[in-house]
This record gives C-alpha cells, sequence and structure tokens, in this order.
C-alpha cells in the first residue's frame, strides 16, 4: 500500500493501516542512520523547507537530520531570520516560499490551524511539526513506534499521560494514536490542566499521579511549561513537583517493565527526578534517535518518487 | 488462455544452487573473507541456500547479509508504486570482504546497479561477484553474472517467476506470458 496523501496534518485522519505503514517504514530507516555512511540517494533533488515559527531543538534539528540522511536539500526558516519580524503574513510568506518550488515544507506554528491553512494554499506537501495545543503528529508516531519496538505491540498496553494534558499537543496526538492502535490510555494532571470533556476522547482520567500509574505498562511524562507559569495554573513549582513529580518511590506502583518517555526537553526535579530520567525504565534517547526514523519514513512516503 | 511452462523444478534449482557453491568456493579459492548479501527477497532465500551448502562442503559459516535496494532505485521518480520499505541488515563491515551479490533473476542489470552502489555505503569490499539462479537477458546496463544457474532466453513480453518453499511452499521457476 502507498500513503495517498499530501499532507501529514494530525494523526486524528490517520488511519491504522497508515500508522502502521508509517511505523513499518521507520523501523526499516533505523539501520540507515546506524552505517558508516549515513546517507541514501532516495530524496536527490528535492527541497525540504522547515519552517519554524516558535522555537525548536529537537524536532527541527531532527527533520533536518531526517532530510539530509535521504540526500534532500533542507532550509531552515526560524523565528530570528523570519520575514514575519517584518511585518509579513503567513499566507504571503508560504505563496512566496511556494514559489521557489520546494516539495515539501515542515511547518511549527503557535496557531492551532496553521498547517491546515497553508496545506489548502499551497500544492507541497505539509508536515504539521507542532500547531499550538492541537496536533504533534511526528512526536505521537514516534513515540507508538518507540512503544512498539520495546514491547513489541501496542494493542492492550495500559499507557499514563501525565502533566499538563490541556495544553498538551503531544498528548492530544498520542491519545488519537494510542486509542486508535487499541491501547488503553489514562490521563492524569491537576485539575486545571485537565481539559473539560477529556472523557470524550475514551480516556480515564485521574487527578492524582499515584491513582494514574498504578500497574500501567507505559508512564508519558509531559513538560510542565515553564512560560505557562504566569497564568497561575499551578500555585508553585514546588507544589506540582510534591505530586506529579515521578520519582524512584511512585514509580514501583507501575508494572515492574515500565517504560518511562518524556518528549522532551525535561525539567529535571520538576515533573521527573534524574534518578528516573536517566534510569533503566527511560527510554526518552530511544525516542529522539525513532524520531528520526520516523520523519525519514514520512518524507519518503510522502515526496519519494512521483506524486 | 494463459502460457505458462515450468523451466525448472525442485531438484534442477537444487542442483544449479550446489554448483553455484562449488565455483564460488574454486573462484575465492575457499572462504577466506568471503560473505554473501542476498537482494530482497528472492535472493535472500538463495543466499541462505548457497551459505548452508557452503557449510557442509567446507565446514565454515560466511557471513550473509540481507540488502532492501528500495532506496536506491533510478525509477522511483517515475513510479506510481511506491514499493515497500524492508529492512537492510548487513551485521559485519565489508571492508575488504569478497562480497558475493545473490539474485534469483537477471534482467535488465538495474537491480544489480542499486545494489552495488547500496554496498559501496556499506564500505570498501575487496571484489563484488554475481550469482544469480536465472538469466533471462534483455541487459540495459554494463553488467553480468558470475555465477549461473541458468540462462534463460526470454522474450520481454514474457515473465519469468522463481518460486520458492520458503516464500511460495513450492520450488519452481516458470515461464509464462504476461497478462497486462
Amino acid at each position: 500500500m502507498k500513503l495517498a496523501r499530501k499532507d501529514i496534518l494530525g494523526i486524528k485522519d490517520l488511519s491504522i493501516d497508515e500508522i502502521n505503514l508509517i511505523l513499518n517504514t521507520a523501523d526499516s530507516f533505523i539501520e540507515v542512520s546506524t552505517r558508516e555512511i549515513k546517507k541514501v540517494p532516495t530524496l536527490r533533488g528535492k527541497t525540504i523547507v522547515n519552517l519554524f515559527f516558535e522555537a525548536s531543538t529537537r524536532t527541527r534539528t531532527s527533520f533536518e537530520i531526517a532530510g539530509k540522511r535521504l540526500s534532500a536539500d533542507t532550509i531552515n526558516i526560524s523565528a530570528s531570520t523570519r520575514s514575519v519580524v517584518k511585518g509579513e503574513t503567513l499566507i504571503d510568506t508560504a505563496r512566496n516560499l511556494e514559489a521557489m518550488n520546494p516539495d515539501a515544507i515542515v511547518i511549527r506554528h503557535s496557531a492551532a490551524g496553521a498547517p491546515h491553512m497553508l496545506a489548502r494554499m499551497v500544492k507541497q506537501s505539509i508536515i504539521n511539526a507542532g500547531d499550538g495545543a492541537h496536533e504533534h503528529p511526528t512526536q505521537a508516531l514516534l513515540d507508538m513506534m518507540t512503544i512498539k519496538e520495546k514491547k513489541g505491540k501496542i494493542a492492550g498496553l495500559k499507557v499514563a499521560i501525565v502533566g499538563d494534558i490541556a495544553h498538551s499537543r503531544v498528548a492530544r496526538s498520542n491519545i488519537y494514536g494510542l486509542i486508535k492502535m487499541g491501547a488503553h490510555v489514562i490521563v492524569a494532571g491537576p485539575a486545571m490542566m485537565l481539559p473539560r470533556d477529556i472523557e470524550h476522547m475514551g480516556v480515564t482520567v485521574h487527578d492524582n499521579l499515584e491513582k494514574a500509574i498504578r500497574d500501567v505498562d507505559i508512564i508519558m511524562m509531559l513538560r510542565i511549561q515553564l512560560e505557562r507559569q504566569q497564568q497561575k495554573l499551578f500555585p508553585s513549582l514546588r507544589e506540582y513537583s510534591n505530586y506529579f513529580c515521578l520519582n524512584r518511590q511512585n514509580i514501583t506502583l507501575a508494572k515492574d517493565d515500565v517504560l518511562v518517555m518524556h518528549p522532551g526537553p525535561i525539567n529535571r526535579g520538576i515533573e521527573i527526578s534524574p534518578d528516573i530520567a536517566d534510569g533503566p525504565y527511560s527510554v526518552i534517547l530511544d525516542q529522539v534517535t525513532n524520531g528520526v526514523a520516523v520523519r525519514m519514513a514520512l518524507l519518503y512516503l510522502l515526496i519519494g518518487g512521483k506524486q | 488462455m494463459e502460457q505458462k511452462k515450468v523451466v525448472m523444478d525442485t531438484d534442477g534449482i537444487d542442483r544449479s544452487l550446489t554448483r553455484i557453491a562449488y565455483e564460488i568456493l574454486e573462484r575465492n579459492k575457499g572462504t577466506e573473507e568471503l560473505c554473501l548479501v542476498g537482494i530482497r527477497t528472492g535472493g535472500v532465500y538463495l543466499a541462505e541456500r548457497l551459505k548452508q551448502k557452503i557449510r557442509r562442503l567446507e565446514g565454515i559459516d560466511i557471513p550473509l547479509g540481507i540488502l532492501d535496494i528500495t532506496l536506491y532505485r533510478d525509477d522511483l521518480r517515475h513510479s506510481d508504486k511506491k514499493p515497500i520499505l524492508a529492512k537492510t541488515d548487513i551485521p559485519f563491515s565489508l571492508d575488504d570482504k569478497k562480497v558475493v551479490l545473490v539474485d534469483d533473476v537477471l534482467f535488465t542489470g538495474r537491480t544489480i546497479r542499486a545494489a552495488m552502489d547500496a554496498l559501496i555505503d556499506f564500505g570498501r569490499p575487496k571484489l563484488i561477484q554475481l550469482a544469480v539462479l536465472i538469466d533471462r537477458g534483455h541487459r540495459e546496463l554494463p553488467i553480468r553474472a558470475d555465477f549461473v544457474g541458468k540462462n534463460l532466453p526470454s522474450s520481454l513480453w514474457e515473465s519469468v517467476v522463481v518460486k520458492l518453499t520458503e516464500k511460495n511452499g513450492i520450488d519452481e521457476v516458470v515461464i509464462q506470458e504476461d497478462t497486462q
């Protein structure tokens, strides 16, 4: 089968077959990054623009490395170089980029739906690298790939997602994906960080870390967005970490072979204690490795070959 | 009605592979620095069988790698179908190795071109040789096989299919008129 779509905008509109195709293709790409010559000629002559309106190191670097290992030319446009500083709108930026004829545009934007608008306007493939608090599909795909790699399956597993669920595009994309693939998803966080009606997404909800992680196979800790402290969603970082920091005491409530995941960047000692982040349960760096493979797979499936 | 002819059966395939195994050992004067790389998917099973035969003859297990050439194809830009990428697994260095590339059918030579480009990305082999079960002619590149099971002159509107027990449940080579 092939991925019969122009863009990757969210996990919500991907089918189970499409997710499996992406994960299996990504699995085959892992090997390329372990070679001495980490490059294959597949996307020679293709151009990929990374258009990042929000700060990012990991995701942007990951996309750039993915493109380069496939021999594509990658160009980064980020906050400091963008012409938005000079007042240009997203629409005009996009039209100008389109006129230079790239093959794919990877976009991160603080406004939910920005990639969707772009996808309707331009003929190039659009990949959503995070839009507001909406979706972050490549993160969910690399998370699912890591789970599948370590556990051999996704269906039937119990996964707890803990932290600021309301503002997390990582949580939203993972909930869509994991439920689609047959996992049981539990979310937990302070009441102010749990969106109203989240149960409608098919998850179990707790406002308590200990209850949420009991007997789970996977714990996904979310980053506390320190920049949101001004919104007074929680009284203090210390109080948050008293109740919601994953540490060596509370982790014993989960299954013995639990995996600890985190999309990064981690706030050591706030949502996750250093000994857990660096400990034997942690697969945080495997997630980063798999991120490159997932992005290679998407670029190959979207713009490799005839369009 | 579809014209179909069996040109090689179980015994025929086995005898050809036995002869190829002897030829590989003779040409390379034994198994030193020798390794096999099978091209997905048919070549992998044939390479595995050659490895067993060489073990029986010499008592030595030579390294075996698996190569998927999808990422090196020259027709990706022209084909609507996107081939499904499968794993490449060459868990040993190719530097200074005598590499015997194994495939089921040699046709245009384009697959072998892609495979050689891929191998060079894994190191600098001392030499690369090519073993195929069937050579059906119609080369589009200056490539030839070192070890051939059977030369099978065919016309372009015929297709040659190598069926192997490991994937098709039967060992045979058939030549049939292409219905497309």
